[in-house]
């Protein structure tokens, strides 16, 4: 796997962003760019990522941006595909970005409808697990436990929706997970995913310092804590095979996986968790480990 | 050289979208639109037009899809009717706002609760303020020449435009049409020409946050606010009409057929009551205006081809001479009255200050009938009451039974 050193020297992000200290999606974004290069439009709507593109008339992100409504990231970018398609031009990489709200939860019509349809194009959530962009209310891809400022005094009662299991059922022809701390496993998964054709979808785990409640500096360490005790797995599936990548096969093949209580504690949005709550998340966070290395067949 | 079929609404439609040559239809399923994407999807497959039809899982999806291909470059076309309609509604004021010159057909049907497949006009006068160009159209004749019109309009000005006809009315009625020639299309609507591209070498960020006060760009020149933006909108509609006259003029001189007024006038010159309506309700109107004037009393029609942007000048000079107006409607603003009736009222009082009787009918929605003996009854009970001076201030409600 590549080093951070080996990757593109080329920006497509340039200095004076507006996102947050320490934002697990603006560096992930950086490697995303890297690896599609400039002959990529992206279409987002409003999120996180639209703060990080700037405001008119000035943006920092090197590649073409169509900004479109909550709910029809999906939808623009088959546009935009079907669009140029008309016009001959069939040497741009489509991608369609959005936050876990736009995905997971209004998104989801329109992502199911251009993945049943095979629409030629990139989608990627970057998943920092709540309405950050409006002030870190639930959505559906908040984990049991958490506090957010609509589950403020209970946390929220269910578990993450499995958003991947859904993606998987349309039989896409490549998709992924990957997390902002591991811009190698990044930038390789997107390379790939660039190349191929067909609805591909990219589950970028994006820590988030104001709403999961740890410093600015910890973003990298809280991501790989993530991975180091399997709350998120990086993988990929190619044709309905899954693979392991990264820190999740040698955690896979050394057996190391960290009990979830380390990343736990290292974040305010957990603080409420009773015990018992607490070892539900584990029983989870297992149950699934358990079901990726049964599908890797390690 | 033209030929002339018999054909439906949507049919018509459909063949108008093929003969503009459009390069993307993105649609949804409704009654009573689905014809127009089920004829053009044959089209496509069968290789008649050279197209991408997107066949999207909601209408919501179906304008987002246009108005990234319309962003793209491409020549787009839709249509919905009713609740599709108003699923979209986001997405409409998104493309007036983006500024893209998507063509949209709607065939009008009434919105639920309680539900209704059939006719009224609701569905578009709900979406009177998104900042879309609206056209309707009274036959089948109107809704070929308008879809036509609509697509030069709306390239020329970058404001999309919806053309609107009745549902089941004249979407599934069949009547002659006379087809242009594709070469007759080809020279009066050239191949759409974007004002940008999407080009790597230049990249942009299209319709990101805007703030409240003009900001410097990297040059140091200021760029527009939001309200910037909007008022530049509103500045374009306020000067289409001009523009709408000088394309109909050209589309008259090449087939034939003058929509270069805003207005449709029936026997409207010395009339001392007027019928005021859009659609099919216009041609109902015409109807019943030839009996009326056979029983001696001097009626007319004035017809709006264009809502939005609306003709308010031409409206209060085309009604001057008229004793008592009478606005036949589809649809209401709930609480108030009649859109087109406000909206009349409104022009008189701003442009030559003639006070008639204006008196305000809801008619047909949900499909309910209307042939012109109901407006023939309707206008002679009009002047009997106005007669004894008696001012009807509430909109009456026509045919409503129960």
């Amino acid at each position: 796997m590549a080093t951070t050193l080996e990757l593109p020297g080329e920006e497509f992000i340039l200095p004076g962003t507006r996102t947050c200290a320490g934002c697990g999606l603006s560096i992930a974004y950086r490697y995303i760019l890297k690896a599609l290069g400039p002959k990529t439009i992206v279409t987002l709507p409003a999120c996180c990522l639209t703060i990080l593109h700037g405001i008119y008339p000035k943006t920092p992100i090197a590649v073409n941006a169509v900004n479109n409504t909550f709910a029809s990231t999906a939808a623009s970018a088959t546009g935009l595909v079907a669009g140029l398609r008309a016009r001959g031009k069939n040497d741009i990489t489509i991608v369609g970005m959005a936050g876990d709200g736009g995905t997971f939860d209004m998104g989801i019509q329109a992502l199911s409808g251009a993945a049943e349809r095979q629409t030629d194009f990139i989608y990627i959530c970057y998943d920092n697990e709540a309405y950050m962009n409006t002030g870190v209310q639930r959505s559906s891809a908040t984990p049991l436990g958490a506090y957010t400022t609509t589950t403020p005094v209970l946390t929220k009662q269910q578990p993450k929706k499995n958003f991947l299991k859904i993606m998987e059922a349309h039989n896409l022809s490549y998709m992924a997970t990957t997390c902002s701390s591991y811009p190698g496993d990044l930038y390789e998964k997107f390379l790939k995913a660039k190349n191929k054709s067909g609805t591909r979808f990219m589950h970028v785990a994006s820590p988030c310092p104001a709403g999961w409640g740890y410093p600015a500096s910890d973003t990298v360490r809280i991501g790989r804590l993530a991975v180091e005790s399997g709350v998120v797995v990086l993988y990929e599936v190619e044709n309905g095979e899954l693979r392991l990548t990264g820190k999740s096969l040698s955690i896979a093949r050394s057996g190391r996986k960290k009990p979830v209580d380390e990343y736990l504690k290292a974040q305010g949005r957990f603080s409420k968790m009773p015990p018992e709550l607490v070892a539900e998340f584990q029983k989870e966070v297992d149950r699934n480990w358990e079901d990726i290395l049964n599908r890797a067949k390690l | 050289m033209s030929e002339t079929k018999i054909i439906t609404g949507n049919e018509t439609a459909a063949l108008a979208a093929k003969l503009c040559k459009v390069q993307v239809i993105a649609a949804y399923p409704i009654t009573p639109q689905s014809k127009i994407p089920e004829t053009l999807s044959s089209y496509v497959e069968s290789g008649q037009l050279d197209a991408e039809f997107v066949r999207v899982e909601s209408e919501h999806s179906a304008m987002g899809v246009c108005i990234s291909a319309s962003i793209a470059g491409a020549r787009v076309f839709t249509a919905t009717s009713a609740n599709g309609l108003a699923y979209m509604n986001e997405q409409l004021h998104w493309a007036a706002g983006a500024r893209v010159p998507i063509v949209m057909a709607v065939a009008n049907r009434g919105l639920g609760a309680p539900w209704t497949i059939l006719n009224d006009m609701q569905d578009t006068l709900s979406q009177r303020d998104t900042g879309w160009m609206q056209l309707y159209c009274r036959n089948n004749q109107e809704i070929m020449d308008k879809v036509i019109l609509a697509f030069k309009l709306a390239e020329r000005v970058l404001v999309p435009t919806m053309v609107c006809f009745d549902g089941f009315r004249l979407s599934h009625t069949v009547m002659p049409v006379k087809v242009p020639s594709q070469k007759d299309v080809d020279e009066f609507l050239p191949p759409f020409e974007p004002v940008y591209e999407l080009d790597p070498e230049k990249p942009v960020n299209i319709n990101p946050v805007v703030m409240t006060d003009p900001l410097p760009g990297p040059d140091g020149e200021l760029c527009p606010s939001y309200m910037g933006f909007r008022r530049r909108l509103q500045e374009t509609l306020e000067h289409v009409l001009p523009i709408y006259r000088e394309i109909g003029k050209e589309f008259a001189e090449r087939f034939g057929r003058d929509y270069s007024d805003p207005l449709y006038r029936y026997m409207a010159d010395d009339a001392e009551i007027l019928f005021v309506a859009q659609g099919s309700v216009a041609s109902e109107a015409t109807a019943a205006t030839d009996i009326l004037r056979e029983r001696g009393i001097k009626a007319g029609v004035i017809g709006l081809n264009i809502f939005r942007p609306f003709p308010a000048e031409d409206l209060a000079e085309a009604t001057n001479g008229a004793r008592v107006i009478t606005v036949f409607e589809k649809g209401i603003s709930y609480g108030y009255e009649g859109v087109l009736c406000s909206e009349l009222k409104a022009a008189l009082f701003s442009h030559n200050g003639h006070r008639p009787e204006v008196l305000n009918f809801i008619v047909g929605l949900g499909g309910k009938d209307l042939n012109p003996q109901d407006l023939v009854m309707a206008i002679e009970d009009v002047l009997g009451e106005t007669k004894e001076g008696r001012k009807i201030r509430t909109p009456q409600w026509l045919g409503s039974g129960v």
